[in-house]
């Protein structure tokens, strides 16, 4: 109970209760489905673009610029005369993986951090949750500022300091759940068999303090894309002939009040992508309390 | 240790993590006005930290730090320039003397020259910082405002109202905020021509940018808030409330809602902070003066010292209000008032 108890209450305290709360996604299954058809067309879109895209995503066209949609180009194209739908799909690729790879390296970080907190001691764990509250104070944006004025704006750039940004969050979540295992009732029982403190460390703590992290990283992915995208609109990402999502919005925000087209679509696919894997997240985060309460 | 979750990762972390959810919160009210002593002490860590943390920062540009400070090569400092900057940073000192120097530098409020504004970055800052504290207040204020009137609207009113709601949280809370504010203008301002697209700094200037950056906000604040209501709505004193009589708005505005804000007024120190960096891209977007926009040409022309004015000036942001908000958990909770 409680391990339930507590790793329901760090996923989220209103979802562990079979009380329904509100949420939309919770009585309507089709927001997951739609999720993962929605993410089945991006890996199609990162894995070959060209079934989906039936142009090149730098291919000039000037006799057909700033079109509006037509069934030839779907979502219309921009001022170069270049197809937005293709601009679109081959996008994906940058665009997600700055946002993929941001969360991952924030995880990573995370559960250094986190662990050491959880397991290595008061000392330690006084020491990290300070290290955690001054890095709150910097807000990921500014951070990813820094980076750039630092080492000057590039890929990588953007996704250590996303990364980073992210990093104090997540930490304190694995710490928070490794904390809720380690006193949690098969700990014990594991200590009682007679294991030793680090095969029950190994063996039983931190692989059950893992078990949410898919969730958390699930529920990241959309804002670390955000952040990403941002700093690529500001111009501090993804150079602008480049197909990524942050880029097209930035290049075409002259032709707004003309062509509404060139900057609907790659802002709603971040939306989308966000949206996508928030739903999946909370989908998966209630299947992973509902195992547990069957165990 | 419980933590209230939003859906979203990087919000709901941000919680203390012994604040807890309306059942347990008992035990921690005895902590009442010595909390707001140790989020003082703490706060002062943090600007500490945060001073460590940019004088790292300094010293891991690449290339000469002097040339760095001095507005990078690209600007080609002359060499009494250099001088100048390297004697003021003791760069040809030891680290440690470096390190004293600077946080004594911040102390006195020098946060060095700014080379691309030409003037010095306490000056810069001072210059454009009221624009920016009227956008991130104002859009602080109306994210309240949509995350409470969202909750108390929807919360457990019946199913629609309820998926309408949340649907239209997490919605809000995917929403880039360039985005966003590319779609306002374009609906609000070139579409149906009720806002001109640069309003200036009146107040009419301050709806479309406030609106931009709230939106989100309130997507993250209402999901926090949410849960707690409804939390906060299965509680024994709401059903008592109601059993003497009291209306179920009287219930839900009386005692819910102070229940339901603690959550989200935690988040929102963090939040000014965030909503500074934010009014990076807002004011870019709209035009609008203030440090945004300053920051932002900074960036780009490797203005450090402008960076890390703007960085140190956020943290202490971040750090104030979370002593404000410490404050305000003392006036919207009664419990911690008893001892």
């Amino acid at each position: 109970m409680t391990t339930l108890d507590s790793s329901a209450a760090l996923l989220g305290a209103g979802t562990s209760r079979p009380v329904p709360t509100a949420s939309a996604f919770r009585r309507l299954r089709i927001g997951p489905i739609l999720s993962v058809l929605f993410l089945l067309f991006l890996v199609v879109a990162v894995v070959d673009p060209s079934l989906l895209a039936h142009y090149q995503p730098l291919a000039v066209d000037p006799a057909k610029s700033l079109e509006a949609p037509s069934v030839a180009h779907l979502f219309g194209t921009d001022e170069s005369g270049r197809d937005v739908f293709s601009r679109v799909v081959y996008g994906a690729t940058p665009s997600l993986s700055i946002g993929l790879a941001a969360t991952a390296l924030g995880l990573a970080i995370a559960i250094v951090l986190g662990a050491l907190a959880g397991l290595g001691g008061r000392v330690v764990d006084a020491i990290i949750g300070r290290i955690l509250e001054i890095l709150f104070a910097f807000p990921a944006l500014l951070l990813a500022l820094l980076f750039v004025t630092i080492f000057g704006a590039s890929v990588e750039s953007l996704i250590i300091s996303v990364g980073l940004g992210s990093a104090p969050g997540y930490a304190r979540m694995v710490r928070g759940q490794i904390l809720a295992v380690k006193s949690s009732p098969y700990v014990e029982a594991s200590y009682v068999l007679g294991h030793s403190r680090w095969r029950v460390l190994g063996r039983t703590v931190l692989p059950n303090a893992m078990r949410p992290l898919l969730v958390l990283a699930t529920l990241g992915i959309g804002q670390s894309i955000i952040w990403a995208s941002s700093l690529s609109f500001l111009g501090l990402g993804a150079a602008p002939p480049a197909p990524e999502w942050g880029a097209m919005l930035a290049d075409g925000r002259e032709f707004i009040s003309t062509a509404w087209w060139v900057e609907l679509f790659p802002g709603a696919m971040i939306v989308f992508v966000t949206l996508a894997t928030t739903s999946l997240g909370r989908y998966l985060q209630r299947r992973l309390e509902g195992r547990g309460a069957d165990a | 240790m419980t933590t209230v979750s939003t859906g979203s990762v990087s919000f709901e972390d941000d919680l203390d993590s012994d604040f807890t959810t309306t059942g347990a919160r008992t035990s921690h009210s005895q902590r009442g006005w010595r909390r707001l002593v140790r989020t003082v002490g703490s706060g002062i860590l943090v600007l500490w930290g945060a001073a460590t943390v940019t004088f790292i920062a300094i010293n891991a540009m690449p290339g000469n730090p002097a040339v760095a400070m001095a507005g990078g090569a690209a600007s080609h400092p002359s060499k009494a320039v250099i001088a100048a900057v390297t004697r003021e940073y003791g760069f040809d000192q030891s680290l440690f003397v470096q390190y004293l120097l600077y946080l004594l530098r911040l102390i006195r409020g020098n946060f060095g020259f700014s080379s691309s504004q030409k003037m010095p970055v306490a000056d810069v800052i001072a210059e454009s910082i009221w624009p920016t504290v009227l956008l991130t207040a104002s859009a602080l204020l109306l994210a309240w405002i949509l995350a409470i009137a969202s909750c108390l609207l929807t919360v457990r009113r019946g199913r629609f109202a309820t998926s309408l709601g949340s649907g239209l949280e997490v919605l809000s809370a995917a929403l880039p905020q360039y985005w966003l504010g590319i779609l306002l203008l374009e609906i609000f301002a070139f579409s149906l021509g009720w806002i001109p697209a640069t309003g200036g700094d009146g107040a009419v200037g301050l709806i479309l940018p406030a609106f931009t950056l709230a939106i989100p906000l309130a997507g993250f604040m209402s999901q926090v808030t949410r849960d707690e209501f409804d939390l906060a709505l299965e509680q024994p004193f709401v059903i008592s409330a109601r059993a003497r009589g009291m209306s179920d708005w009287g219930v839900r505005l009386r005692h819910v809602l102070r229940h339901a804000v603690l959550p989200g007024l935690t988040l929102s120190g963090w939040a000014l902070g965030s909503l500074i960096s934010g009014a990076v891209i807002v004011e870019t977007l709209y035009s609008r003066n203030g440090l945004g926009g300053v920051l932002l040409v900074g960036v780009t022309q490797q203005d450090m010292p402008l960076t890390v004015g703007v960085t140190l000036i956020v943290a202490l942001v971040y750090v104030v209000a979370n002593v404000v908000v410490d404050a305000l958990y003392v006036v919207v909770d009664p419990r911690l008032r008893s001892r």
